[in-house]
């Protein structure tokens, strides 16, 4: 099961700070947030990164998660 | 230094490291490279865009008949010959990216200008003196509107609203606003922690809006051919960015342009968008000739993208022994006439650096009539670092704590949890701090009116998609092809990534910057990415190279290719196979390649996680003169983590430059604008920059704990290295003189005002 540090604007949603799911990888843990959080993925927009076991990924919609990956999601992030 | 990148920790390295003459040094000194401004076609045209003389006004009317009657004008566009965009997000991180819609508004402003330059048509004319006259003929009608010139302007509840749709994304129901988004971040519980601080310190640092002060202006040349192809040569930061962009802008397909990088004369993040590329190829396809557009000066500074001014407030909880225990901060940013200033980026990074358990983090995007903020070395992390690291030097002054031990005590490490979310792996914060404080300049006697300040800075660095192809030619030498500018330096650094692969004398690399159609894709060059992520698609390639040698020694020698190992840039049989052939080099092998299965080239492409992070640590020296206010830094040493110097004078170099910039940011720098909004210092002149002859040598320690991502180690390098000085400075400032500057630029009549205000 992933653990999702929740983003603190999506707190009010979830009402915790960690949520734990089963996903194969991101797509199916936002899946699996949507589902059970409706409006997850409308607060969390569709510019995000996510950081999964602390990389932080800017296109991570088919990147595995493992049973005890540590996911968040975050502004994307660019530099200049 | 061992190496514990994915090459573990015993590998032995024979190019990396060194410190080989760049592959273009000898085309940029003996002035022979090519730059954005010095391409000519025959039949060229010249474009120049009319600006804004308002920096808020609705647009009654552009009557652009008498100009166009002018002998020598070819065309002239406003945003009604570009398609009306509806609101779209682009790909992007903070200062770019954002909304395609508002991308497209700031090339040409459609019904409103938003600051004093923006572009409101554009001409096409045999000449410059021509297109300047059909400027002058171009009648415009405004509705003159209140510019809002800061934060507080903007906030205010009478605060005239730049954009009428805008409501703050994060708050519900925000109604009409100038604030574009709200965003927050944090752990623990604040309260609680709070409550349990002994010690507070609470203030509020300001920021003003700077620029990237690149030498070279925005330049481009477009051509449209007859069957509608048209090919864009400029200077950008990202060849495949400016593709996209036009192409979003025009409302054209990909396949409609072709995109040729110059050389570059600096970006630091400013050249990471399109402001003139879009037009000059309207222009082109209107008039079917080659069109020219150069930037003034006077135009980069009011119409391109700076770092917006800010304000910071930081609040943080310790306990007597220095433990934080509590950290709250509230961050406004200018984002200019549009959404998409880096407060995100500021937000994440205003903590990111100290494992503080109870943190709560608000950060607000807000608009003003300013020209629209642009990415800038690390954007948002100096104007957060330079509120939290002076905080820090408030607590460390107030508990009597060593500043360094100060950081040392809450320093972020392996496991830490930032504010954002995210866990941090191996980095070397810890070890930028013990070096400071080991270093011989942090014990230096200071003399009278002198003061030393101690700050650090983080940045995440990124990874991104890249390409690279490595081709193999007869005698043995290597072409390598990328789509990434060199901006600074990264032509060396492709070269090295390959001959240490190759085991290939670096001389015998030749890197090559690639258009939108002989390189494969690459995100554009910024976040400090290139020698880490397009390093890592070279080396790639590379070991496909040396995969296809082995195949070819193990055709020769009629063997498996098991039976072939690669070391040091030779094919020799594995120990124990029992052949018995000498050693084959890549030179061999190159020469009679057609023999054993024809050419050997290998491309190879990546999209890798962030690209390390980075920390640094650095000291400042300074001489305050209490009669003038005039500072001068008199020693400054910049510490940091590079993870794996592959060219060490170009991770020096970065870190040089990124330290004079800052100190720039922090002593002279800013945007001064009249009451009507126009910027009354758009030029070097006035906008002062500091020059070698201001600043000491910016002595380097470049420290290695490898990027656990990356074979070698590497992490990104280029932009941590200005997080810190807006710090370092204030803090030196206060210790040299006893007077918290909390607002930037610390320049002379500032400065000496605060003495004043002391006495």
């Amino acid at each position: 099961m992933a653990v999702v540090l929740v983003p603190t604007a999506l707190r009010a949603l979830t009402g915790a700070e960690r949520v734990t799911l089963a996903a194969p990888n991101v797509l199916g843990l936002l899946r699996a947030l949507e589902a059970r959080f409706p409006g997850f993925g409308e607060t969390l927009g569709a510019r995000f990164a996510v950081a999964i076991d602390g990389d932080i990924h800017g296109n991570a919609d088919y990147e595995p998660l493992e049973d005890d990956s540590e996911v968040t999601f975050l502004p994307p992030i660019a530099g200049g | 230094m061992p190496s514990n990148g994915t090459n573990g920790p015993d590998h032995k390295y024979k190019w990396v490291g060194t410190r080989p003459i760049r592959h273009d040094g000898v085309d940029k000194v003996t002035g022979k490279a090519n730059f954005g401004a010095d391409l000519a076609f025959p039949d060229m045209l010249w474009g120049k865009i009319l600006r804004s003389p308002h920096a808020h006004a609705n647009i009654v009317r552009i009557d652009v008949s008498k100009a166009l009657k002018i002998d020598g004008v070819k065309s002239i566009v406003t945003a009604k010959d570009l398609p009306d965009l509806a609101s779209q997000e682009a790909a992007g991180g903070e200062g770019h990216g954002g909304d395609f819609r508002d991308l497209s508004l700031n090339c040409m402003a459609r019904d409103k200008v938003l600051y004093h330059g923006h572009a409101l048509a554009a001409v096409a004319a045999t000449s410059q003196d021509i297109a300047d006259l059909a400027l002058a003929a171009i009648k415009v009608e405004y509705e003159v509107l209140k510019p809002v010139l800061s934060i507080e302007e903007a906030l205010a509840p009478d605060a005239p609203i730049l954009h009428a749709g805008l409501r703050t994304k994060g708050v519900k129901n925000s109604g009409p606003t100038n604030v574009a988004s709200r965003v927050t971040f944090g752990k623990g519980d604040i309260a609680k922690g709070f409550a349990e601080a002994e010690f507070v310190v609470d203030r509020t640092y300001r920021t003003q809006t700077v620029h990237q002060g690149y030498i070279e202006p925005h330049a481009v040349v477009a051509r449209t051919n007859p069957d509608g192809q048209s090919v864009v040569w400029c200077c950008t930061q990202g060849a495949f960015v400016v593709r996209s962009y036009c192409a979003a802008v025009l409302g054209l397909d990909l396949s409609k342009l072709k995109v040729i990088p110059s050389e570059i004369g600096g970006g630091f993040g400013g050249k990471t968008t399109v402001y003139t590329e879009p037009i000059a190829v309207l222009l082109s396809r209107k008039t079917g000739r080659p069109v020219k557009m150069v930037m003034s000066r006077e135009d980069v500074f009011r119409a391109t993208g700076p770092a917006g001014a800010a304000k910071v407030q930081v609040r943080l909880g310790a306990k007597r022994d220095g433990t934080i225990v509590a950290a709250s901060s509230s961050l406004w940013f200018e984002a200019g006439g549009f959404p998409g200033s880096p407060v995100g980026a500021g937000a994440m990074t205003v903590f990111a650096a100290y494992d503080i358990p109870n943190s709560a983090i608000e950060g607000f995007d807000v608009v003003t009539t300013k020209p629209k903020t642009a990415a800038y070395r690390a954007p948002g992390a100096p104007q957060a670092a330079f509120a939290m690291e002076q905080a820090l030097d408030e607590l460390a002054a107030e508990l009597r704590i060593d500043p360094i031990e100060l950081r040392l005590k809450n320093a972020a490490k392996e496991g830490t949890l930032a504010p954002y979310g995210a866990k941090f792996n191996r980095v070397g914060f810890i070890e930028t701090l013990e070096a400071a404080k080991k270093h011989p300049h942090y014990k230096a006697p200071l003399g009278k009116n002198q003061g030393r300040g101690v700050a650090s800075g983080f940045w995440f660095n990124v990874g991104m998609q890249s390409s690279a192809e490595v081709h193999l030619a007869e005698d043995g030498s290597a072409t390598v092809i990328t789509g990434n500018p060199d901006i600074g330096g990264s032509r060396a650094s492709m070269a090295i990534c390959a001959a240490e692969e190759l085991g290939i004398d670096v001389m015998k690399v030749r890197p090559v910057v690639g258009d939108t159609e002989t390189a494969g894709y690459c995100d554009l060059t910024g976040g400090s990415r290139v020698t880490y992520a397009t390093g890592m698609a070279v080396i790639e390639a590379s070991r496909d190279v040396i995969r296809q040698l082995r195949q070819r020694a193990a055709k020769m020698w009629a063997c498996d290719v098991a039976q072939v190992e690669f070391v040091d840039g030779r094919c020799l049989p594995v120990k124990g196979s029992g052949l018995d052939h000498a050693p084959v080099t890549v030179a061999e092998l190159a020469k009679g390649m057609g023999r054993t299965g024809g050419p050997i080239n290998a491309s190879a492409q990546v999209n890798p996680p962030a690209a390390g992070p980075g920390f640094s640590t650095h000291l400042c020296d300074v001489e305050v003169d209490p009669e003038t206010g005039r500072i001068d830094v008199i020693r400054y040493t910049a510490i940091q983590d590079a993870g794996r110097a592959v060219h060490p004078s170009y991770v020096e170099g970065q870190m040089q430059g990124g330290a004079s910039q800052g100190i720039g940011w922090a002593l002279h720098e800013e945007y001064v604008f009249d009451k009507h909004g126009v910027m009354e210092n758009a030029g070097f002149l006035d906008y002062r920059m500091p020059v070698a002859s201001d600043l000491p040598m910016i002595d380097t320690v470049v420290l290695e704990i490898a990027n656990p991502l990356h074979p070698y180690g590497v992490r990104g390098v280029g932009e941590t290295p200005i997080v810190a000085p807006l710090a370092a400075v204030a803090n030196a400032v206060m210790n040299a003189s006893g007077v918290r500057m909390t607002e930037l630029p610390i320049s002379p009549p500032r400065m000496l005002a605060a003495l004043q205000a002391r006495v």
